[in-house]
Order: C-alpha cells, then structure tokens, then sequence
C-alpha cells in the first residue's frame, strides 16, 4: 500500500486553493475544541462500566453505600455525557466550518466511520437517559442490564472517530491519479487502516487512567483529610484499581503505537526527537531544546542508542531523520511535539511504576497500600494522566504537520476561505473557559452533598 | 442510491425539526414565563418534560450533518464555508443552550436557576433562527460550489433566510407548546394544560399566518423555490401541511392532545419534504445537482448498510425510550422551578427505604 505514501502528487481538493490568512487561528480553534472534548471522550469510554461495576457490587451484597455511590456517579455521567454532546456537535460542525475542502474531498472516504459513530451516540443518549431516571423506578434487575448498552456504545462511539484519525495518519481506501484525483473509494479499507488499532487501544486504555485517577483522586483526598467510611474507601479503591490495571498496558500499547509510527511516518518520529539525519543507533534526548539553526538538541540528558531501541528494538537500528523529507515538509513547531512527546512518556512512565506499585502491594498485604504520600500522589495522578493523554494528542497531530492527510493533502489547502476566523477562536475561547468554570463548580458541589441526598424523593427533581 | 440518501438527510431533518425543535422552543416559553413565582411552574414542566429526552432529541442533527458530509461532501464543505457566521453562531448557542440545560437541573439557588435559565432559553431562540436563515440561504439558491464563495452576510440576511429562521422558531414553539400541554395532561396538572393549550393555539396560528405571507416574500425574493412550492409534489405536500396544520389546530382546540402530537409532527414533515420537491433536483439551486453531488456509488452503499444495521439498533431503542416516557416511568416529580429552593422541612426526607 505504501506506494501511495509515495506518490508525488498533492491533492489540493474539490474545492480550490485556499487563501485563508488565518490558517493558525483555525488549528488553534479546532485544537482548543478538542481538548475541550478528549476529557468527555475519556468519561465516556471507562465511566460507565465502573459506575455499572459499582451497582453490580450492591446487587451482589446489598450495601447501601456501593448503591450511592453508582447512583451519584450516574448523574455525574449524564452531566459530562450532556456537555460532551454538544461538544461533540461543535466539532461536527467545525469540520464543515473551518475545513470545508478537506471535508468536500475526503468527506466521502473517512465518512461512513462517523455514520456509525452517530448511532452509538444516539443509543447512548437513549440508555442513559433511561438509566439514570430510571433509579427506583425500573426493577434493580433490569436496571443493571440497560447500563450495558451504555458500556459498549461509550466504547463503539469513540472508535470509529478514532478510525478517521488513523486514516488522517494513514490515508488508504481510494486511488489517487497522478494529477491529484481520488478514485475507486473503498470505505471499509478505510476506516479499518494501519493506524487504527494501536491508536484505539492507546487511547482505551487513556480513557480508564484519566477517569479512574480523576475520580479516585476526589476521594482520595476526603480520606486523606480524614473521611474513613466504607463509602468514601469504595469510591476511591474502585476506580484506583481500574486505573492502576490499566496503567501499566500503556507502557506495552504506547511502545506498539512508537513502532507503527517509526515504520510509517518516519518523520513524525524524528520530529519527537529532533533527529536531524538519518542515522543507526539513533540516541534519545531527555529535555533540551532543538534550534532550527543548528539542528541540534541542545543542553539536553543524552541517552545513547534510546531512540533506535523504541524505533527498532535494535540499539543499532536505522531511524530516519528529518533530512529525510524537504523542509516544507517538517513540522513547524519541533520542540511542542518534543515537549508534548516527552511529557506523555513522562507522566506515563510515573502512573505505570504507581500501578505496578498499588498491585504489588496488594498481592504482599491483601491490602491497599497506607502510605499518605501514596494518596497524595493518587490525588494529582488524575490531572497528570489528563495532561499526559492531550499530550498524547498533540503528539500524534501536530506531529503530521503540515498535513491534514498525511503526506497527501497540505492543512492550508483544507482551510475555509471564510474571514472572522479570529473572532470566532475568541468567542470560543469565552465560551469553553465559562462552560468548564461551570462544570468544575457543579462537580465540586456535587462532591460536597452529603451522600444521604442519593435518597429517593423530592429533593430528586432535576 | 443517492435518492435514498437524500431520503435519509430529510428524515434527520424532519426528526431535528420535530423533536429538536419542540425542545428549542420550550426555550421560547421558558423565556417568556414571567418572573420567578409565576413563571415557576412552566419551568418546572419544561424541566420535567425535557431532562430525559433532549440528548436523544438532539442527536438528530449530528446524524443529518454525517449523512451530508459522506454522502455529498462537496455541498457540504460550500455550504459550511459560505454560512459560516449564522452556523458558527448556531454552534455556539448550541453549546450553551445544552450545557445550561443541563446545569440548570442541578442549580441549587433561584439565582443560579435563574441565571442558567436566562442562557438556555435566549440561545434556544437563537438556535433555530440562524439554522433556519441558513437553510433559506441554501433555499434561495445563495451558496455557491466552492470555498466560502458566497457572499457571508446576503447568503444568510435576506428575506428568505429571515422568514425561514422565524417559521423555524414559531414552528419549535408551537409543537413544544402541544407537547407540554400532552404532559401536563399526563402530570394531572391541568392549570399548565390550559395554559399551553392556549400557548399552542396562539403559536400555531402565527405560524399559519407567517406561512401564507411567506408565500408572497418568497415570490419576490426567490422565484424558483417558489415555483417548486406552487406546483407538482411541492404542491400536493405544502396543501398537506397546511391541512395537517389546521387539523392539529382543531385537536387542540377540542383537547385530543396526544393525536395533536402526531399531527403536528406530519405538518412539519410535509413542508420539508415540500421543500425538498421544491428544490429537485439541486442540491444547490442553479449550482450543484443531487448527481454531481453525490458520492461514489461504494461509499453511498457503505453508508446505507450502516444506516440500516443501525436503524435496527435504533429504532427499538427509542421505541422503548418514548415507551417510558409517555408510560410515565421516567417521570420527574413535578415541583414548580423556584419551589425547588425552599428550605427544606421534614417531609421532604422519606425514610430510606
């Protein structure tokens, strides 16, 4: 397939050149509109099954305490699924908004993943509509079963939107002639690419580590100010335990992504270094600054051989450098791939060692570990994992540039040539900073109820 | 194959229009309820109707742009790129009216709910408007193929554009006005159910009013639309709706409110797919056919087997989703919005059970 990765032409889509002046102000507007989002995607994926987990624990042993605690999570649930959906709809319509060109081209190459990704949504929206108001008035039996369409759409929902961005990194499915037109669409091939399946489990897993850290970390700090009932110590050790399963994987599932990416967007993995050529036991640098001028990494910790051995498993192993493509070719913004690359591998190298750490100690003791420093860690690990999955994210997409579909179409040709780009990034801006100063205090205050309020009866109206 | 997609975007359109539209005009009758006391108990209702249904609602319209951007990209990326300022207008109120929705429900002052409340109801009248102006745009065949190539302020302020965006908010106002006085009837509540019955007839007949002069400034502003509208199908399917119209009006004036329902909905309907007659076969008028529009023949059968493996998820699903709703399962306890925040006495705690 790679023939196509090869292929001299560019395709500068149906819709014309563009000439928009702003082409920062749009990537800054759809990147602000993701990062927004991704934490919603995070709640979607994991949330469910460890609130459906929960209820499951109270069915089992009747304890009042697992019961609000699912009840409480559940309307957590609804209030972030509320607000991922219209965040959601925003990125709908930005696609079309701010790259009209790229939608007019490919729209109907990457298109069906979204037709499919649409009636997860919709089926989710439906079972966790009936879910939550469904508390005390559906049979605690079949309750249960209507969280499990909302666990697998979580799932199906973010998949195929995933599957459109593996294709963005490997575009395949169509046929390109040598003057730039695409041809013979093939869908399935498409949506099902080589970049679709480590991205998908990459992020899975993401998924539970933010949500399971995030939630574990609001009760872990109730406990280490003291709060020692059974219902704070489950609402901690359940999702910490997700969490901590999880964290771990990423180190195997994050090191398959790094080979994908070497073998099939070489530049991308030189940028994350700043390698300038082309060279066998490649090293690695810690820290530092690449400079343009030089095209070294300066006053950074060298590793030697580091880069080959996550390319290759080879410390001899080639790993191409950015010399390998003309300039214009690069990545602008070298150090914010290196920074973003490292700061993901960082956070995700800390929370794997306090997984591995929180199992082992309950393999020893049949116990969770009691060290305060443990909790307090707990406590920072979910922004951490937050911050190491957009940086994940920044990693893999400003890491293609200058690419909207790699090495085919460029991001300035898939830009609106509309004006008052720069307005709507600043009514954006106003509007995200409101909406997530509003769910944090709602959340805050949600946390702050005493948990007698999950009770049913009036007090219940919303 | 391309029909039958077509088929499916006017589906999502109508649903959005019914469904999204009766829960953006509750926005309209929430705005003008009146102060805290006396608005309290619409509020209340529209809280209560609402909260399980307006996601489900809502999703509509991401399955109409999927549909538009798979199966005729090319009409898709000229009309986003040209209607930008009216869509990135409808996409920011849609944030806002969704997200204070949903915050509204967990207020826990008056001057929280009051405030939240300010932002979904202004922004649900907002909503409509710019998607309506929007699609009048397209209508009056003012979006050119290609990259914001029309005009940004004409393809969307003119007189098509504006009468549309207004029938969009009269309309949602209307069917939401049957739909609140249905609930109520089911919440026993009869004081709201005379009040909406009143809110519906007065809204339906402004929409009447507003449809037949419509006529006359969309004989002016954009000839061929009109021309598609007074003859043939176009025709037959705008008779329809007005006839659906006034029997909707005559449902609810004689209080058989749950046909009223159904009726209004067929009313809505018909003068989408009348105007979907009106414009064939452009997608764009004068510019862009359904044809030239259409995707390759791979992806538009990809997209229809995933529409119907989905259908058969979906369907059932919402089947049993308004099965609970009009049931009466899902129902919240009734209490008017500014009793929610009384201070609470005794017996609003009932023993754990």
């Amino acid at each position: 397939m790679d023939g196509i990765l090869l292929a001299a032409t560019e395709v500068v889509g149906k819709l014309g050149e563009s000439d928009q002046q702003h082409l920062v102000w749009a990537r800054e507007l759809q990147a602000m509109s993701f990062v927004f989002h991704i934490p919603l995607v995070a709640f979607g994926i994991a949330f469910p099954a460890i609130v459906v987990f929960m209820e499951g624990l109270y069915l089992r042993t009747g304890k009042a305490h697992y019961r609000a605690l699912a009840k409480r999570w559940s309307k957590v649930m609804i209030t972030l699924f509320a607000v991922g959906v219209v965040t959601g709809t925003i990125l709908s319509f930005e696609f079309g908004l701010l790259w009209p060109n790229f939608m007019a081209t490919w729209g109907d190459v990457f298109g069906l993943a979204f037709g499919l990704e649409g009636f997860s949504f919709f089926i989710e929206a439906i079972f966790i509509a009936i879910y939550v108001y469904g508390w005390d008035r559906i049979p605690a039996r079949t309750h249960i079963m209507l969280g499990i369409p909302i666990i697998i759409t979580g799932i199906t929902g973010s998949l195929t939107v995933i599957a459109v961005n593996g294709w963005m990194n490997h575009p395949v499915g169509f046929d390109l002639s040598s003057s730039g037109v695409v041809s013979n669409v093939r869908p399935w091939e498409a949506l099902f690419n080589d970049f679709f399946w480590h991205e998908l489990a990459h992020m899975y897993f993401a998924g539970y580590m933010v949500c399971g850290f995030l939630v574990a970390g609001v009760y872990a700090f109730a406990w280490l100010r003291g709060q020692r009932s059974a219902y704070v110590r489950a609402g901690m050790l359940v999702p910490l335990t997700v969490a901590c399963l999880a964290s771990p994987m990423q180190v195997v599932l994050g090191d398959w992504a790094g080979r994908t990416v070497a073998e099939k967007q070489p530049v991308k993995l030189a940028t994350f270094e700043g390698l300038p050529k082309t060279e066998a036991g490649a090293p690695f640098h810690i820290l530092g600054w690449y400079e343009k001028s030089t095209q070294q990494v300066k006053w950074a910790i060298e590793i030697p051989d580091l880069l080959s051995i996550l390319a290759d498993h080879d410390p001899h192993g080639v790993v191409q450098g950015l010399d390998s493509v003309p300039a214009n070719d690069r990545p602008g913004p070298i150090n914010v791939v290196r920074y973003a690359f490292q700061t993901m591998i960082g956070i995700g190298t800390l929370l794997a060692a306090m997984g591995v750490f929180y199992a082992a100690v309950w393999w020893r003791k049949r116990r969770p570990p009691r060290s305060k420093w443990f909790y307090r860690l707990v406590v920072a690990a979910g922004p951490m994992a937050l911050v190491a999955m957009i940086a994940g994210w920044v990693t893999t997409e400003v890491g293609r540039q200058p690419w909207v579909v790699y090495q085919i179409m460029r991001v300035e040709n898939a830009v609106t040539d509309a004006g008052g780009l720069p307005i709507a990034f600043f009514a954006a801006l106003a509007i995200y900073l409101s909406l997530a100063v509003t769910v944090f205090w709602l959340l805050r205050r949600l946390a702050r109820n005493p948990p007698e309020v999950e009770v049913p009866g009036p007090v219940e109206a919303s | 194959m391309a029909e039958v997609c077509l088929a499916l975007a006017i589906i999502g359109i109508t649903a959005y229009a019914v469904l999204g539209g009766a829960d953006l005009g509750a926005g309209l009758w929430d705005l003008t309820a009146g102060g805290d006391q006396r608005g309290g108990r619409v509020r209340g209702m529209i809280q209560r109707s609402m909260s399980p249904v307006w996601e489900a609602n809502h999703v509509w319209l991401i399955f109409v742009l999927v549909i538009l951007w798979t199966a005729f990209p090319e009409f898709f990326g000229s009309s986003m790129s040209t209607l930008y300022i009216p869509l990135f207008i409808a996409a920011f109120g849609i944030i806002l009216r969704g997200a204070a929705f949903a915050v509204r429900g967990q207020a826990a002052t008056m001057r929280e709910a009051r405030s939240f409340g300010a932002v979904f109801a202004s922004s649900s009248v907002l909503v409509p408007f710019c998607l309506g102006a929007a699609l009048g745009g397209i209508a009056s065949g003012r979006v050119p193929v290609g990259n914001a190539a029309g005009a940004p302020i004409d393809s969307w302020v003119n007189p098509t554009s504006i009468l549309i965006g207004v029938l969009a908010v009269v309309t949602g106002a209307y069917i939401s006005a049957v739909y609140l006085a249905a609930d109520a009837v089911r919440a026993d509540l009869p004081d709201l159910v005379e009040s909406f019955r009143t809110r519906a007839l007065g809204a339906g007949a402004v929409a009447g009013l507003i449809a037949i002069g419509g006529l006359f400034v969309i004989r002016s502003d954009a000839h061929g639309l009109f021309d598609g509208l007074t003859s043939d199908g176009g025709l037959v399917l705008v008779l329809l709706s007005a006839a659906f119209g006034v029997l909707t009006l005559a449902l609810v004036w004689t209080r058989r409110l749950s046909l009223a329902r159904f009726s209004s909905a067929a009313a809505v309907g018909c003068i989408v797919v009348g105007w979907a007659f009106a414009q064939s076969p452009y997608l764009l008028p004068g510019e862009l056919t359904l044809d030239q529009a259409a995707a390759n023949d791979a992806t538009l059968t990809a997209l229809l087997i995933s529409v119907a493996v989905g259908l058969c998820l979906l369907v059932p699903s919402l089947a049993y989703l308004y099965r609970l709703v009009l049931r009466g399962t899902l129902d919240q306890e009734f209490q008017p919005l500014d009793q929610r925040f009384r201070p609470l006495t005794a017996d609003d705690h009932p023993k754990q059970p």
